[in-house]
C-alpha cells in the first residue's frame, strides 16, 4: 500500500538544544504506526508539528501526497489531523453529544438542534463501537470512557490521522483492551494512527511499523515491526553519545546521611525506601510518570505522606512539612522552576534569602547590610551573571535562576541533604557543567545528593549510584561501576523488567 | 519626550508625580484650597481609608482581598462604645472593640487558608454577617455616647494637629517599615509573588494569611474607634462601601492586584489623591451624587495605569 502520512527531514530547534534534526519516515495508509525514544528523544516534539502547535524550522509533512502549510492546531483539525495528549481536552460540565459538537454546534439562530446532537453522535458512536451515553455528562465517565470520547471526537471530525500520546497511562488493563478493539477497528477504516508508548508489550501488540527515535534524530525506521526484536529497540533506544561535560571524579563516602523507609502518599501508593551515604551523588532515573518528582516532595514534605518516615544522620523528622525539613537539613530545588522556584517580581537577593533571612533578622526586622552581603557573597560564589543583586529575577536566564535556588539552600549553612529536581532542565551546556561541578564541591562537603533526571546521560555522569524508578516502585538499584544504558533503560521500561534479571550476555 | 514623559508616569514614582502636579493644578486653582483648616480637615477626612489601607495592602500584597472592612469598623466602633456604656471604662469598651475586630480578621483568615475557601466568597458573607451582628446589637440605632472624655479621642489635638491624624501617619511608618524591614513583610511580598515557590521554599503560607488578615481586623478596630468617637457615637450603618475606597486607594497606590507589589508611599500618595477628589468637589459646591461617578472613573483610571504599568514591566523584562 502506499504512504499516506510522510516526514520529510523535519528539523526543529529551541534554545539551547536541537529537538529535532532532519527526521524523515512515511507510515502507510491503514497503518498503526509505533513511535518511541527516550525521554528527550523528539517524541513530544514531532507530535506538536504534527499538530500544528509548533511549526518546523525546516521539511515538510505530506498527507496523501500532499504538502501540508498548516500553521495552527485548527489548520491541522482541517487537514485531518488530529492529536489526543495525555491531558484529556472535554469540558466535564458538558455531556458526551455537546463535547462532540463543541465549536460548531448544529441549529438555527443560536437555538441548538438538540435532536441532530445526540441523534449524529449515537449514530457514530455506534458505528465506531464505543458504548457510551451521548447524554450522560463527561464528569460522569471513567478515564478509560473519555479517552474513547475524545477519539470519537477525532473521528467525528473526520480525521485521517490521529496521533494518540501515552494513551494507556493511566488506563486499567480492561480499558485499554477497549482501547486497542477500537484502534484496530479504526485500522480496518483506513486511519492512520500514530501510537507513542514506552511499552514495549503494547507497541507488538498493535503497531504494524515503528519509528524509534534518539537524540532528535532517526534511530531506526521498521516497515515491518514483525523483523524486529524487543532488544533490538532497546539497543536502538539508548547508545547516545555522552560527551565529557559531566567532571566526575571518585569521592570518599562516609556514614548514612538519609533514610527514607517506606514513604507513601496519595500520588504514590507504593512505599518506597532508599538511603543515601555522606558525600553520595544518589541518581534517580525513570520515565515521566514513574514517581520520581512525587518522591522528592513527599521526601521533603511539600506533600503530606500517609506512611513512612525519612531521617537525617539518624534522627527521624518530626512532621512532614518544608519548614521542618529546612531545619532538619533537607531541601528541594523543585522541578519546575518557574511555578515552584522563584518568586517572579522579587529581586535576586529577596529570592536568595527567603528562607535563611530568619538567621539575621531578630525580632522579624530584617538587617538589609548582613542580606545584601549574604546575597552578594553567593551571587560571586555560584557565579550567577547579572549585574546586581537587585535585579527581579524572571531577567536571569534559567541556569542563573537555578543558581540563586542553589544559593537559597547554601545560605542556610545547616543543609545535609539536597534533593535537586532535573537540575539542568531548559540550560546551556556552559551552565549545566557549572551546576554539576557546584553539586560535586557541595558532596566532597559531606552533602548526600539526590538527583533527579529524565535524562540517562545525565544521571549515569553525574551519579554515584542510581535508582531506577518504575510505575512508582524502585526498579533497580545499580551502583556506578555497574552503569550500563541498556540495563537502566530496561529497568525503565514497564513490561520488559524481567530482561533486567537476564545475565548481561542474554540482553545482547 | 514622549517616551521620556511615558517613562516618568509608569515608572516606580510616576504616581507620584501625577500626585504633585494635581496637587500644584488645585491649589492654584480651587479658592480656600491650600489653608491650614481645609488640610487638616481633608486629612481628617482620609483617616479612616488610610489606616485601614495600610493592612489592606498587605492583603492585597499577599493576592488576597478583604470586602468585609466596612462591616468591621463599623461593628468595633459599635462594640467600643457600647462596652464603655456598659461597664464605665472607656479602656475596656476600647479593647474589647479592638478583640473584637481581630477576631473578625483571624476567622477569614483561617478560613480561607486553612479551609481554603475563595477570599472574596469568604469576606463577602462575613461582611454581611458582621454588619448583621452590629445592626442587631444596636437594634438598628445609633447608639451614643455616655462618657465625653470618648470624644478626645478625636478631638484631642497634638502640636495642633489632631490625634486621628497622628495616629494615622503613625500607621504609615509602621506599616511602611513592616513591608520593607521585616522578614513579615517580605514573605507577604513572596507570598503574593508566587504562593507556591513561597511554600516550598519554607515559608508558612496558611500561617502568615491568618496573620495578615487577623492584623486586617485589628487594624480596623483601631480605625472603627476613631470614627465613633468622631461621629459622637456608634453608627450600625458607619462606613458603608468602605472596602471599595480603600482597595481603589491600594491600586490607585501602585498595589497589585496580582499581589508581589506594593509600596507604602504609593498607598499614602493613593489615600490622598481619593481625598483631595472628594475635598475639591466638596469646595466646589459638586452634588454628593456626582461624586460616586468620579470616585468610580478615578478607579478605572488607576486600574488602567497598573495595567499600562505591568506591560512596561512585562517588557523590560
Amino acid at each position: 500500500m502506499q504512504d499516506f502520512l510522510e516526514f520529510r527531514s523535519i528539523s526543529k530547534g529551541y534554545p539551547g538544544v536541537q529537538a529535532l534534526s532532519n527526521v524523515s519516515f512515511s507510515v502507510r495508509k491503514g497503518a498503526v504506526h509505533g513511535l518511541m525514544g527516550e525521554n528527550g528523544a523528539g517524541k513530544s516534539t514531532l507530535i506538536r508539528v504534527l499538530s500544528g502547535d509548533q511549526s518546523a524550522d525546516t521539511g515538510e509533512i505530506l498527507i496523501d501526497g500532499e504538502q501540508q502549510h498548516y500553521r495552527s492546531v485548527r489548520d491541522a483539525f482541517h487537514a485531518g489531523v488530529i492529536v489526543i495528549h495525555q491531558e484529556l481536552q472535554l469540558v466535564p460540565e458538558l455531556t458526551v453529544a455537546e463535547n462532540l459538537w463543541l465549536g460548531r454546534f448544529p441549529g438555527k439562530a443560536g437555538v441548538i438542534d438538540r435532536q441532530q446532537l445526540t441523534g449524529v453522535v449515537s449514530r457514530k458512536l455506534a458505528e465506531i463501537g464505543i458504548e457510551v451515553d451521548p447524554a450522560a455528562k463527561v464528569a460522569s465517565l471513567s478515564i478509560g470512557e473519555r479517552q474513547m470520547v475524545e477519539i470519537a471526537k477525532a473521528v467525528m471530525l473526520d480525521a485521517r490521522v490521529i496521533a494518540l500520546d501515552e494513551p494507556t497511562s493511566s488506563l486499567s488493563s480492561r480499558e485499554s483492551e477497549i482501547l486497542f478493539a477500537l484502534i484496530d477497528r479504526l485500522r480496518a477504516n483506513g486511519t492512520v494512527i500514530l501510537y507513542v508508548s514506552h511499552r514495549l508489550d503494547e507497541i507488538f501488540r498493535l503497531c504494524d511499523s515503528l519509528t524509534v527515535l534518539r537524540d532528535g534524530k532517526l534511530a531506526s525506521h521498521h516497515p515491518d515491526i514483525s523483523k524486529v526484536t524487543r532488544d533490538q529497540i532497546i539497543s536502538e533506544m539508548v547508545g547516545r553519545e555522552i560527551a565529557n561535560i559531566w567532571g566526575w571524579r571518585e569521592r570518599s563516602l562516609g556514614e548514612e546521611r538519609l533514610r527514607v523507609e517506606g514513604i507513601s502518599g496519595p500520588k504514590l501508593r507504593h512505599p518506597l525506601s532508599f538511603s543515601v551515604r555522606r558525600g553520595e551523588i544518589l541518581g534517580f532515573f525513570g520515565l515521566i510518570g514513574a514517581g520520581r518528582s512525587e518522591m522528592a516532595r513527599l521526601v521533603y514534605g511539600a506533600d503530606a505522606r500517609d506512611k513512612g518516615t525519612v531521617s537525617v544522620d539518624g534522627v527521624a523528622i518530626e512532621a512532614d512539612s518544608p519548614p521542618h525539613s529546612i531545619r532538619s537539613g533537607i531541601v528541594l530545588c523543585p522541578e519546575d522552576r518557574k511555578f515552584d522556584g522563584i518568586v517572579q517580581g522579587r529581586s535576586i537577593e529577596e529570592n536568595m534569602t527567603i528562607s535563611s533571612r530568619r538567621h539575621f533578622s531578630p525580632f522579624g526586622i530584617i538587617n538589609p547590610k548582613k542580606e545584601g552581603a549574604l546575597a552578594d557573597k553567593f551571587i560571586a560564589k555560584l557565579r550567577v551573571r547579572t549585574p546586581s543583586r537587585r535585579q527581579d529575577i524572571i531577567n536571569l536566564s534559567g541556569g542563573n535562576q537555578q543558581k540563586v535556588i542553589l544559593g537559597r539552600w547554601l545560605s542556610e549553612e545547616g543543609v545535609k541533604v539536597l534533593v535537586i529536581d532535573e537540575p539542568t532542565r531548559g540550560i546551556d551546556v556552559g551552565a549545566k557543567s557549572e551546576i554539576y561541578e557546584i553539586l560535586y564541591e557541595l558532596a566532597a562537603d559531606g552533602m548526600a545528593i539526590v538527583v533527579i533526571s529524565s535524562e540517562l546521560p545525565e544521571v549515569m555522569g553525574v551519579a554515584d549510584r542510581i535508582v531506577v524508578m518504575c510505575e512508582g516502585r524502585v526498579a533497580a538499584d545499580i551502583p556506578r561501576v555497574e552503569f550500563d544504558e541498556r540495563r537502566i533503560l530496561a529497568a525503565a521500561l514497564p513490561d520488559v523488567q524481567n530482561s533486567n534479571t537476564l545475565p548481561h550476555a542474554q540482553v545482547r | 519626550m514622549m517616551t521620556s514623559l511615558k517613562k516618568l508616569l509608569l515608572g516606580e514614582q510616576g504616581l507620584v508625580v501625577i500626585f504633585a502636579l494635581a496637587f500644584l493644578v488645585v491649589s492654584l486653582t480651587v479658592p480656600n484650597f491650600l489653608t491650614e483648616r481645609n488640610m487638616l480637615g481633608l486629612l481628617q477626612s482620609v483617616v479612616t481609608i488610610g489606616i485601614v489601607a495600610c493592612t489592606m495592602m498587605f492583603c492585597l500584597a499577599s493576592r488576597d482581598f478583604d470586602l468585609s472592612v466596612g462591616s468591621t469598623v463599623a461593628f468595633s466602633g459599635m462594640v467600643a462604645v457600647m462596652a464603655s456604656n456598659a461597664t464605665g471604662s472607656i479602656l475596656l469598651g476600647l479593647v474589647t472593640a479592638l478583640v473584637c475586630g481581630g477576631l473578625v480578621g483571624t476567622v477569614n483568615g483561617v478560613v480561607i487558608a486553612r479551609f481554603r475557601i475563595n477570599a472574596l466568597i469568604t469576606t463577602l458573607a462575613t461582611m454581611q454577617i458582621v454588619r448583621g451582628l452590629a445592626l442587631i446589637a444596636s437594634d438598628g440605632r445609633a447608639v451614643g455616647i455616655n462618657d465625653p472624655s470618648f470624644y478626645q479621642l478625636a478631638l484631642s489635638r497634638f502640636l495642633g494637629i489632631p490625634t486621628p491624624i497622628w495616629v494615622m501617619a503613625l500607621f504609615f511608618v509602621a506599616f511602611g517599615f513592616l513591608l520593607n524591614r521585616t522578614v513579615f513583610g517580605k514573605n507577604t511580598l513572596a507570598i503574593g509573588g508566587n504562593p507556591e515557590a513561597s511554600r516550598l521554599a519554607g515559608v508558612d503560607v496558611a500561617r502568615m494569611r491568618i496573620w495578615i488578615f487577623a492584623l486586617q481586623g485589628l487594624v480596623c478596630a483601631v480605625a472603627g474607634v476613631l470614627l465613633a468617637s468622631r461621629i459622637t457615637s456608634g453608627q450600625p450603618n458607619a462606613a458603608t462601601g468602605l472596602e471599595l475606597s480603600v482597595i481603589s486607594a491600594c491600586v490607585l497606590g501602585g498595589v497589585s492586584l496580582a499581589g508581589g507589589r506594593a509600596a507604602m508611599t504609593g498607598v499614602i500618595v493613593g489615600v490622598l489623591i481619593m481625598g483631595i477628589a472628594e475635598n475639591v468637589m466638596n469646595l466646589l459646591n459638586i452634588q454628593a451624587f456626582y461624586q460616586y461617578v468620579v470616585r468610580g472613573l478615578i478607579l478605572l483610571l488607576a486600574v488602567l495605569l497598573d495595567n499600562l504599568r505591568s506591560s512596561a514591566v512585562g517588557r523590560r523584562a
